[in-house]
């Protein structure tokens, strides 16, 4: 059996279905969850989509949080199952306290769209294993509110645990402190990113297929455990 | 009924992209001497019957878990009982 892969669409979710196709296209079986389960359906993992749940109204991802199929993750998560949040997903996560620190608006003041080089910077968790330690990729990048902002102490400890997953090449696109793009739990289960790999999947519609081994990495680990 | 006033400010030491747009444009539109400008959040609640025991203890619980993040934000609370 593949593994099963769940995505949740909050009302204003934009990327679930690109989510679902990537995993689909890894070979796993995608599920989808919605904001008002009270079950995850057996899922092995879930990914937290982009978008704007619930309108980005309050701050975005603060009113997620409490979606049902939110608890259930957020146990969940604190006992190892594996969770991508991506772009939204990621403020999400930061909102639950899944993650530390909070995403806000970019320095700039401007929504930004553009394919964004990055560094991979640990290999240690579930969604990175299949990268090489220091590997560029380059993937879309789109957000209003990326800058990933953190107290001088907790910017050190994430990087002295290794909890930086990636970080910005050739500019800084939201003023990102430490040009952090995404991070990761402690136990490297819980994993966001503003940038999305989601969308470079395919040669046909993405700059590159780079943000394939997120979805496979994550394959190899459930895998290996079952 | 009561009224609670919760007034939410990100944290000095956080960047606050509009209030500095705010702060550009005070500047351009003639007023001298603006050394800073932060922007925040007002949320006025009106609630039946007075605040108090439980109800007042969640207001409070909400307004750190909800209306602000203890991350990036500060609040104060207010009620008009």
């Amino acid at each position: 059996m593949t593994a099963r892969i769940g995505v949740v669409t909050f009302p204003g979710s934009l990327d679930d279905a690109d989510a679902v196709r990537a995993i689909r296209i890894v070979g796993a079986t995608p599920v989808a969850l919605w904001h008002g389960d009270a079950d995850l359906h057996d899922v092995d993992a879930v990914v937290l989509p982009g978008g704007f749940s619930y309108g980005d109204y309050l701050r975005c991802g603060a009113i997620a949080k409490f979606a049902p199929v939110m608890s259930l993750i957020i146990e969940k998560a604190q006992f190892g199952l594996p969770v991508l949040g991506i772009c939204n997903g990621f403020q999400i996560l930061c909102e639950s306290h899944l993650l530390p620190g909070a995403l806000t608006r970019n320095d700039h003041q401007h929504f930004i769209c553009r394919d964004q080089k990055l560094r991979i910077e640990s290999t240690e968790t579930v969604w990175t294993s299949d990268f090489t330690s220091g590997q560029e990729i380059v993937i879309p990048l789109k957000n209003g509110e990326g800058g990933y902002v953190a107290s001088e102490a907790l910017l050190d400890q994430l990087f002295a645990e290794n909890r930086v997953v990636a970080t910005y090449l050739d500019g800084n696109p939201n003023g990102s402190y430490r040009d952090i793009a995404g991070i990761s739990n402690k136990a490297g289960n819980v994993v966001g990113l503003m940038p999305h790999p989601e969308h470079a999947v395919e040669a046909l519609t993405g700059p590159t297929t780079d943000g394939i081994p997120f979805f496979t990495s994550v394959l190899k680990s459930l895998v290996g455990a079952s | 009924m009561a009224r609670v006033i919760v007034n939410v400010a990100l944290k000095p030491e956080i960047l606050d992209p509009q209030g500095r747009a705010v702060q550009g444009a005070l500047g351009r539109l003639g007023l001298t001497g603006v050394s800073d400008v932060r922007q925040g959040k007002q949320f006025i609640i009106d609630l039946d019957g007075e605040l108090e025991g439980d109800r007042a203890e969640l207001m409070g619980k909400l307004a750190g878990e909800l209306l602000s993040n203890p991350v990036i934000e500060d609040f104060t609370l207010t009620v008009e009982n």
